[in-house]
């Protein structure tokens, strides 16, 4: 739903790289995004169409990798992946607690790396 | 142009480290300040400006207390609380579906923040965009309504796994309703073990005087 504000920060980031670099043109973007996150991809290819004009960016292609989410058990260490459906139901496949687990993955919001000429 | 002509270039950033930053910067400010600042979130309608007058009624002779609203349909809010009596003021947001530090600060530049105690964020109504970005506040407070239903745990897992507090609001329709205060306090505390959950209802003041309590308790802690 804030695909807008997020993407004017990676276009930030992405035209300091390429200064940084001394490249002309950025050809793609590699993305990390935890599942845990409700960015849509497509909107933020579209935005950063739109805000990438006349920048080193345009017409740069985003991919994404999506990040899953992980859970540790804080009873015995163990550490889960989870789907987005299940997350009202974690329960540890190791020793069965139910309610006492910490976020190890799935909040990434992350530039990975960028194809550039 | 051939394919030989493009390198690969490591970039390795955080989106959102900026916020982040200025998100601890901001909370170490406040510390010294000895000002609490509770970032209040919520789908609309869930009860927050009624919740936020109730409360400051409670504690209007414990602290001075003022309201930044970043609610985008919140002027009629910003009036409701200025008619009672405490500062506030009204953020423009530009239609932004949340609140970040840079919109907070600003906030905090309209208030005597060093003269207040506590101050209260009415974040923009809506669980999704709120819990991703930080607001630097002291505490994180999500209020969930008994008409919303108990499975909002699933649909918005980020929001309550970042939440130090749940405000169950309307309490008083349970008896209407199928919601399972149970389940619901189930599916939290899988994702958030460590959260405290109040049931309330501004109506008939029920569960008030405990989240107050609690709020009373955070205020002096951090004083």
């Amino acid at each position: 739903m804030h695909e807008l504000p997020v993407t004017e920060k990676i276009l930030n980031i992405v035209v300091k790289h390429a200064q940084m670099n001394r490249v002309s043109r950025v050809v793609s973007i590699t993305l990390k995004i935890g599942e845990l996150s409700d960015l849509e991809g497509e909107w933020i290819q579209n935005y950063f169409n739109y805000l990438s004009k006349g920048t080193v960016a345009e017409n740069a292609i985003l991919k994404i990798e999506k990040v899953p989410i992980v859970f540790k058990c804080n009873r015995c260490q163990h550490e889960m992946e989870v789907k987005k459906e299940q997350l009202g139901e974690i329960i540890c496949p190791h020793c069965s607690n139910k309610g006492d687990f910490s976020l190890i993955s799935g909040r990434e919001y992350f530039i990975k790396e960028m194809e550039a000429q | 142009m051939t394919m030989e002509d493009i390198k690969l270039i490591e970039v390795k950033e955080d989106i959102l480290a900026d916020n982040d930053a200025a998100a601890k910067e901001l909370r170490q400010r406040l510390k010294r300040e000895k000002t609490c600042l509770i970032n209040l979130m919520s789908s609309p309608g869930s009860g927050k400006t009624s919740l936020l007058l109730k409360t400051i009624e409670a504690l209007k002779n414990d602290f001075r207390i003022a309201v930044i609203e970043a609610d985008i349909d919140s002027l009629v809010d910003a009036e409701k609380i200025a008619q009672a009596g405490i500062q506030s003021v009204q953020l423009r947001t530009g239609g932004s579906c949340h609140c970040d530090v840079s919109m907070v600060t600003k906030g905090l530049a309209a208030i005597d923040a060093g003269a207040v105690d506590l101050i209260f964020l009415e974040n923009v109504g809506n669980l999704v965009c709120p819990a991703e970005f930080d607001t630097g506040a002291t505490k994180d407070v999500m209020i969930l309504s008994i008409p919303e239903g108990d499975d909002k745990p699933l649909k918005y897992p980020l929001m309550f796994s970042k939440c130090h507090v749940l405000l169950i609001n309307k309490i008083d329709f349970l008896p209407l309703s199928d919601f399972n205060p149970k389940l619901l306090k189930e599916r939290v505390k899988r994702l958030n073990p460590g959260i405290e959950i109040f049931e309330v209802s501004c109506k008939t003041g029920q569960g008030i005087d405990r989240w107050v309590d609690w709020l009373k308790k955070t205020v002096s802690d951090y004083a």
